[in-house]
């Protein structure tokens, strides 16, 4: 029996804000978008990666698809949510219990600063949960180690932008220049709000079966924070070192390399989580795409740039597409795997043959997908 | 809510109630009921430094939701002097530019409608 998992069918619904829908209504149009592009095959199973959508909120899509009676189960892992819903389908492809399995995020979130209940009422009172605030101590901690400036920060934006312009699916697609970037209201010093991505709304599915041909998902990898991460997505409310502690996106990128026999070296397009400008930054160095504190000198190559040796966030990535966490890393994976099937129109990654996504995020969570064809 | 600050009534200081685990050598805060770090079921209850230095800071401009205090306020992170934890937490200052990495910082008690919450001021 093959043990390989292929992706044979995607779909997605736009990131943005869509008022007059519900996020049942999203649902339904990613899924049987991928239902239709795999065949409508049987499936007999489902996972569905969201947050912020309530009880049984994947058997609300599937009623309406006349899908039901199989396995259905929603996945919460923050930001990671998509891609922890992946993970437990291919596992459940590769143990031999299921032959073909839906895999689909959505999300309808407020508007503004996200709010989680990962938080006490008094944190929140005392004014000790603002999300931004822990990016930009991050941010300025890896300015500082990494020789970065607020120019590098723009940088981030101004590429992710302009490839957001050519993806349809992304919320943002009109252009921005560093100085626009910068004359924008700083939100928590060092960030402006143009660095920092918007929570949103929309939904992405993707049909996985058990076999070895088509686009290869080799690796779907979720791992937490370890004790000690004081900046990581834990948010710790206070009190943690984490001098000479591994970052859990590490950890993720290392257990997907070695699960997929591949290194950073081997990758063609990276899809990342650009929460915000430096986020995406620190990430170039969790999965090895530059050795630690290099991260300037990479960007400033071009190599992360469409054209050169490793494209990061073709799709424009959150700082375009927004950010509907549970549908995120689904989103990223709708992306490679056109990226991968040739499909990505001007945003093509010429021969891309291997792709890398990575999310992180509340918990902390992270995880890490590695496609092949 | 769980102790958090102990407020001396008379002088009005404040210290941070964190925990010690002698066998894993490391300090935590808020105290927890096994070592973060090792697991070690041998915390004890440990008043913490009450001075360090400033290793990250920013200011926070938008109001959080369920957050009702003052804007902006300062956020940061300090090292505490003797035992090298470091802690996040609000700071008095709201100006950014006004503050130095490594700048000496000592902890103050700030009330925050109904909730006693621990702060670093410059020293």
């Amino acid at each position: 029996m093959s043990d390989g998992v292929e992706i044979i069918g995607t779909g997605i619904h736009p990131f943005g804000r869509f008022e007059d829908r519900t996020v049942t209504d999203m649902g339904v149009a990613a899924v049987s978008d991928a239902l239709a592009d795999a065949g409508n095959p049987r499936i007999d199973a489902a996972f569905c990666g969201t947050a912020y959508s309530g009880v049984a909120a994947g058997h609300r899509v599937l009623t309406q698809l006349a899908r039901t009676g199989i396995p259905i189960v929603d996945v919460e892992a923050g930001c990671a949510s998509g891609a922890a819903a992946l993970g437990l389908a291919a596992g459940a492809i590769r143990s031999g219990e299921r032959d073909c399995v839906l895999v689909f995020g959505m999300e309808k979130m407020p508007k503004g600063m996200i709010r989680s209940s990962f938080f006490e009422p008094w944190q929140e009172q005392a004014g000790l949960t603002p999300a931004p605030a822990y990016f930009a101590l991050r941010a300025q901690r890896l300015m500082r180690e990494a020789g970065l400036t607020k120019d590098d920060l723009a940088a981030v934006v101004v590429k992710n932008r302009r490839n957001g312009i050519d993806n349809p699916n992304a919320m943002f697609r009109k252009p921005v220049t560093a100085e626009d970037v910068l004359a924008s209201r700083v939100v928590c010093e060092p960030l402006h709000l143009w660095m920092l991505c918007s929570p949103n709304e929309g939904a992405a599915a993707v049909v996985l079966r058990r076999g070895d041909g088509g686009t290869q998902l080799r690796a779907a990898c979720l791992r937490s924070h370890l004790p000690g991460s004081v900046l990581a997505e834990s948010t710790p409310m206070a009190g943690i070192d984490d001098r000479d502690i591994t970052p859990p996106s590490a950890l993720a990128a290392a257990d997907a390399y070695a699960i997929a026999g591949l290194g950073p070296d081997d990758i063609d397009v990276v899809e990342c989580q650009d929460t915000d400008a430096a986020r995406e930054l620190l990430a170039y160095e969790e999965l090895g795409l530059c050795a630690p504190g290099e991260q300037a000198e990479l960007l400033r190559s071009g190599a992360v740039m469409l054209g050169g040796r490793c494209p990061v966030n073709p799709s424009g990535g959150l700082l375009s597409k927004g950010e509907p966490l549970g549908a995120s890393a689904v989103g990223q994976v709708v992306e490679l795997v056109h990226q991968l099937e040739g499909q990505a129109g001007t945003r093509q990654v010429d021969g891309a043959r291997t792709a890398l996504a990575h999310t992180v995020g509340r918990g902390a969570n992270a995880s890490v997908v590695i496609l092949t064809r | 809510m769980i102790d958090l600050l102990e407020v001396d009534a008379t002088t009005g200081g404040a210290r941070l109630i964190g925990g010690y685990s002698p066998s894993s050598g490391h300090h935590h805060f808020p105290l927890a009921p096994v070592c973060p770090y090792t697991g070690a079921d041998d915390v004890e209850r440990s008043l913490l430094p009450t001075t360090g230095t400033l290793w990250a800071w920013t200011a926070v401009t938008t109001p959080p939701p369920g957050y009702d205090g003052p804007i902006p306020y300062g956020f940061g992170v300090v090292e505490l002097d003797e035992i090298g934890l470091r802690v996040v937490g609000r700071l008095t200052e709201t100006d950014p530019s006004a503050l130095r990495e490594g700048q000496p910082m000592h902890l103050v008690a700030e009330q925050i409608g109904d909730v006693t919450v621990w702060a670093f001021t410059p020293a």
